[in-house]
């Protein structure tokens, strides 16, 4: 149990990260786009503009992490 | 053409950053306690990492384009946001610069002071230590290489271009005989960073239906406005940095 544990967590400090937040958002973010592209309308603005908040607002925490 | 050179760039950049870091730990063991358990190490990642993208990389091109293109961007986008988000912190200096003469003189302290455990001619601590550095510093490579060689259908270029980076990380270290200092780590990282995020917009919003205006040269404005971003945020969070400094602190 332990060894399939450190497993799950190393795959998921390699995939995910420090900050599961960006994961999420790169989730909501090609749900949106999957969405608006198959109702025709153009969707192509989303993922960028997911990309630039998630970044925002994700070193926004880690700074005031730092900060406190 | 673009996307050859872009996925030659990105491979060989990541790959090369990451074999400066293997080629700290690797050197300190082998100066410390030996080179031939640890070389044994290092061959054996080494074997592991070329099979498994012998196994995926081909596995992977087997899956119809549009969900690869939508699993490999989905991936390419949090892997790259982990890589930026790590460089835009370092360059503005709310996380420390990785500093590689810091880290050998400590693997070599840690390699000094471990017990020699020999069974069958092996040191396996040198061994060990080699084959864990190799194998999770590779595996990110070997995530790039196999992610862009199986979306372009040019999985021997990916591949190429890790083994091409290798090779001179490799060769610089044994001029130098020393790990290597003076490599713009954090520059290489933000870069690398860049690319993969904008592979991962253009992929993933492919496999998601999208039709990029300008068609592939999109992906050269999706870096363009990530590279912006990014150097505001830069300069946003050195300024925040240094407001929140006690007065005289910056000088």
């Amino acid at each position: 149990m332990k060894h399939i544990r450190a497993f799950g967590a190393f795959w998921w400090n390699f995939i995910v990260g420090d900050d599961w937040r960006v994961a999420a958002g790169v989730a909501i973010g090609l749900g949106l786009t999957a969405l608006l592209s198959h109702r025709g309308i153009a969707a192509w603005w989303v993922l960028p503009a997911t990309v630039a908040v998630v970044l925002v607002v994700s070193l926004r925490r880690a700074t005031r992490d730092t900060a406190e | 053409m673009t996307h050859d050179i872009f996925l030659f760039l990105t491979t060989f950049l990541a790959s090369g950053v990451e074999a400066v870091e293997a080629l700290t730990i690797v050197l300190a063991v082998g100066v410390v306690r030996g080179w031939r358990s640890t070389l044994i190490g290092v061959g054996a990642a080494a074997l592991v990492l070329a099979v498994i993208v012998a196994v995926l990389g081909p596995a992977l091109a087997l899956i119809p384009i549009g969900t690869l293109r939508l699993v490999v961007g989905a991936l390419l986008l949090v892997f790259g946001l982990q890589w930026l988000r790590k460089a835009i912190l370092r360059s503005s200096g709310y996380k420390a610069l990785h500093d590689e003469s810091a880290a050998f003189k400590e693997d070599q302290e840690a390699a000094a002071s471990a017990s020699t455990v020999e069974r069958a001619g092996m040191d396996w601590y040198s061994f060990t230590i080699a084959f864990k550095g190799v194998l999770l510093e590779g595996l990110e490579v070997v995530f790039i290489v196999i992610t862009f060689g199986a979306t372009q259908g040019r999985l021997p270029l990916a591949a190429a271009a890790a083994v091409a980076a290798v090779l001179v990380v490799v060769g610089i270290g044994l001029a130098v005989r020393g790990p290597l200092e003076r490599v713009p780590e954090n520059t290489i990282k933000f870069a690398v960073g860049l690319l993969l995020t904008s592979f991962g917009i253009f992929w993933g919003g492919e496999g998601a239906g999208v039709e990029w205006p300008g068609s592939d040269l999109a992906i050269l404005a999706i870096l363009a406005f990530l590279s912006a971003v990014s150097a505001l945020l830069v300069w946003q969070l050195r300024r925040q940095r240094h407001a929140a400094l006690p007065a005289g602190a910056g000088a």
